[in-house]
């Protein structure tokens, strides 16, 4: 009994001297080494199934490098991705935002898709946990007040404003001038706010086009033949669409069997046309088509990482096919990383306040450094002009970025040889 | 405009027929078996899926895989009624609904498993190739879905009037009673009926992938399109589903056309409110 009790006090005073050498040493480690020692848990919600399942996959690609490429720039951070799949479907992200906070996200990074980056901002704004939206342009999202929401990304009216400026700058450069044009567009949340702002931004981009009508569909729909019928019958000399990706694709397949023959297919700020699926899809119908949207910077080192660490991890899927989900989707959790690393903390609030003062030079895609204003919104991104051609999206304008000359009008169905 | 309209209608009464043969499956399990086949839409997709492993294994065109596909599907039927829905044939309908649900549930999740969420089609040669006669352009897949599809129903149609299998399912769905006291194998005839309706599923699924892309999802989508047709044509009226086929279709592509494309599939709902309201039988179904 006796050896006993002093085996417990032996065994108290050893814990002791333990805890406290422990202690002193934390103290007096500074607050960046403290921060090291935990890690980041980073809830990542995607669309990986239902129609959006494509653009999903592909943003879960950038996710899987992202860590990598925080790591090369220095930023020492642990970062762990918890993955959900929302399913396309709006109501199932509010629903897996809400799970992986209550099993200990402590940032969300997502959704690609407008209308579940509005569910998911609520539940993040509710719980005070920071949510760093990675593609998603519906305007309202940073428009409510939100303290825990940050944009990396255009909203509509700057994706479409950037968008129909590169129209205009696309046919000065090839000396042509089409008379009118007519607007196709998904019905969904972010199909909606694109057609929100071509109808404010249209009246005065003077493009000395007649907008002649603006056709809406079902980003589900099996069939497009009498859309694509009813936009044929107006005689508009462009086409402008705002897609999705298996709807661009049925799309273009019904206006090759409509024999329609527009000057030119033109997305003044959508996916669809320069995904990968887009291209392997459609061959020889997928070239000349045209979309005006922010893109990697090729001559940033980030876009040369980010490239070399796709390449190794996912060698049979080109970099090039998806370099605006995976880029946007890196940049969000380098943003992440960026923001945990300066807060030294997993705390919300802190998270915030860090997200706040963001100013990230280094980074993948076009335009000036990540910053967010007092809307959580960051302003700095630009768009440029990209033109299919042979089988991949190539910058054609701006001309100092250009990797070749645009061509307008685009040569027919039946002149594209085999 | 009335060239717009004119295509709309064709093109609509093309892929009209093919929802038609689709629901010509319905109809015939839910007339002679009396159980509604919740479970069709995603039969359907199988098929599809099933069309795309013989293209990308034997580069089989899905009119010629129509064949075993249709054979394999009819087996599946069989089977499947025998084994599995005939036990549930004489218990309440809410129980064999939740049995056709639970069968549909196994079978999408078993195709996103298989094949992951991805749309996919097959690529045939001619999948972007059109007729144009003036100022009409006639998609030329389409029109070979249709042709395949009314070849197919009237086949359906003999097999059911000269056969003597076909008289004898017919005398099942008349008379039950009857046909047993007559010596009639029920049971058999039940899964043979389960396997027709079956096949004609597995034949829709390989012409409808010539015009669409296909998703473990969009199953449920097939099932209530489905039903609509077979309520609108009247339940268990073979010619009724043709015929709501053909309807449906036209009526979606003019409501395209004349009105907000986006909206079409309202009018689907709407022609369904109206026969309900007025023709609760069904446009040819007989009343109860």
């Amino acid at each position: 009994m006796t050896q006993s009790n002093e085996a417990i006090r032996g065994a108290k005073r050893r814990d002791f001297l333990k805890t406290a050498g422990a202690a002193t040493a934390a103290m007096g480690a500074p607050a960046v080494v403290r921060a090291q020692a935990k890690t980041l848990n980073i809830g990542v919600l995607l669309p990986k199934s239902g129609t959006l399942a494509f653009l999903g996959q592909s943003c879960q690609k950038g996710a899987d490098i992202a860590a990598e490429i925080c790591a090369q720039l220095g930023y020492k951070v642990n970062i762990k991705l918890m993955n959900a799949d929302f399913e396309s479907n709006v109501d199932l992200a509010r629903a897996r935002a809400e799970k992986l906070i209550s099993e200990g996200a402590h940032m969300l990074v997502g959704p690609f898709d407008s209308g579940a980056a509005g569910a998911i901002a609520q539940v993040a704004e509710q719980k005070g946990v920071p949510f760093v939206i990675n593609i998603a342009a519906a305007p309202q999202i940073t428009e409510q007040g939100y303290k825990f929401v940050f944009r990396n990304f255009f909203t509509a009216p700057q994706l479409v404003g950037n968008g129909l400026k590169l129209m205009k700058d696309l046919f000065v450069a090839t000396k042509t001038q089409p008379k009118s044009a007519v607007y196709m567009h998904v019905n969904d949340t972010f199909g909606m706010a694109n057609k929100a702002a071509i109808d404010k931004l249209y009246p005065t981009a003077n493009l000395g086009m007649e907008l002649k009508a603006s056709i809406a569909y079902d980003p589900a729909a099996r069939d497009l033949s009498v859309e694509v019928a009813k936009a044929k019958a107006t005689g508009a000399d462009v086409l402008m669409v705002t897609t999705r990706i298996n709807d661009a694709i049925l799309l273009i397949r019904e206006m090759v069997k409509q024999r329609w023959e527009p000057m030119g297919i033109i997305n003044p700020g959508s996916p669809g046309l320069y995904e990968q699926q887009f291209f392997a899809t459609l061959g020889k119908y997928s070239d000349y088509c045209i979309t005006n949207v922010a893109w990697s910077d090729p001559k940033s080192s980030v876009t040369d990482m980010a490239k070399a660490a796709w390449a190794k991890k996912f060698p049979k899927d080109p970099w090039e096919g998806n370099i605006l989900n995976a880029g946007f989707t890196i940049e969000a959790i380098m943003i992440c990383a960026d923001a945990f690393q300066r807060a030294g903390s997993t705390d919300g609030k802190a998270l915030a306040e860090a997200l706040r003062k963001t100013h990230i030079e280094k980074k993948i895609m076009l335009g000036g450094p990540i910053t967010f204003d007092a809307k959580g919104q960051n302003n700095n991104i630009i768009s440029a002009c990209l033109q299919n051609r042979s089988g991949w999206a190539r910058v054609v304008l701006p001309a100092d970025k250009a990797e070749r000359p645009p061509i307008f009008p685009m040569p027919g169905w039946s002149n594209r040889g085999a | 405009m009335s060239d717009l309209y004119l295509n709309a209608a064709i093109g609509g009464a093309l892929t009209g027929l093919v929802y038609g043969l689709m629901a010509l499956g319905l109809s015939v399990i839910f007339g002679v078996v009396r159980v509604v086949n919740f479970a069709h839409g995603e039969m359907m997709t199988a098929a599809m899926y099933a069309a795309i492993l013989l293209a990308q294994a034997f580069k089989l065109d899905p009119l010629v895989s129509m064949v075993p596909i249709a054979a394999g599907m009819f087996v599946f039927g069989y089977l499947l009624q025998r084994g599995l829905v005939n036990a549930f044939v004489t218990r309440p309908e809410h129980t064999q609904f939740m049995l056709m649900v639970a069968v549909a549930i196994v079978i999408t999740n078993s195709q996103l498993i298989a094949f992951g969420p991805n749309a996919r089609n097959v690529q045939v040669d001619y999948a972007l190739d059109s007729y144009q006669i003036g100022s009409l352009i006639i998609d030329k897949v389409r029109i070979f879905a249709a042709v395949a599809a009314l070849a197919i129903s009237a086949a359906l149609f003999a097999f059911f009037r000269f056969t003597l299998t076909g008289r004898a399912i017919r005398a099942c769905a008349d008379n039950f009673l009857g046909a047993r006291v007559v010596g009639l194998n029920v049971r058999h005839l039940y899964g043979l009926t389960f396997g027709i309706g079956a096949a004609c599923l597995g034949a829709a699924g390989c012409l409808l992938l010539l015009l669409v892309d296909v998703t473990p999802l969009q199953g449920p989508s097939y099932t209530l399109l489905a039903f609509i047709i077979v309520i609108v044509g009247g339940m268990g009226s073979l010619m009724g589903a043709l015929l709501s086929g053909l309807l449906v279709g036209i009526s979606e592509a003019l409501a395209g056309a004349a009105f907000d494309p986006s909206a079409k599939s309202m009018f689907t709902f709407g022609l369904l409110i109206l026969v309900l309201l007025f023709r609760p039988q069904g446009l040819l179904g007989r009343r109860a």
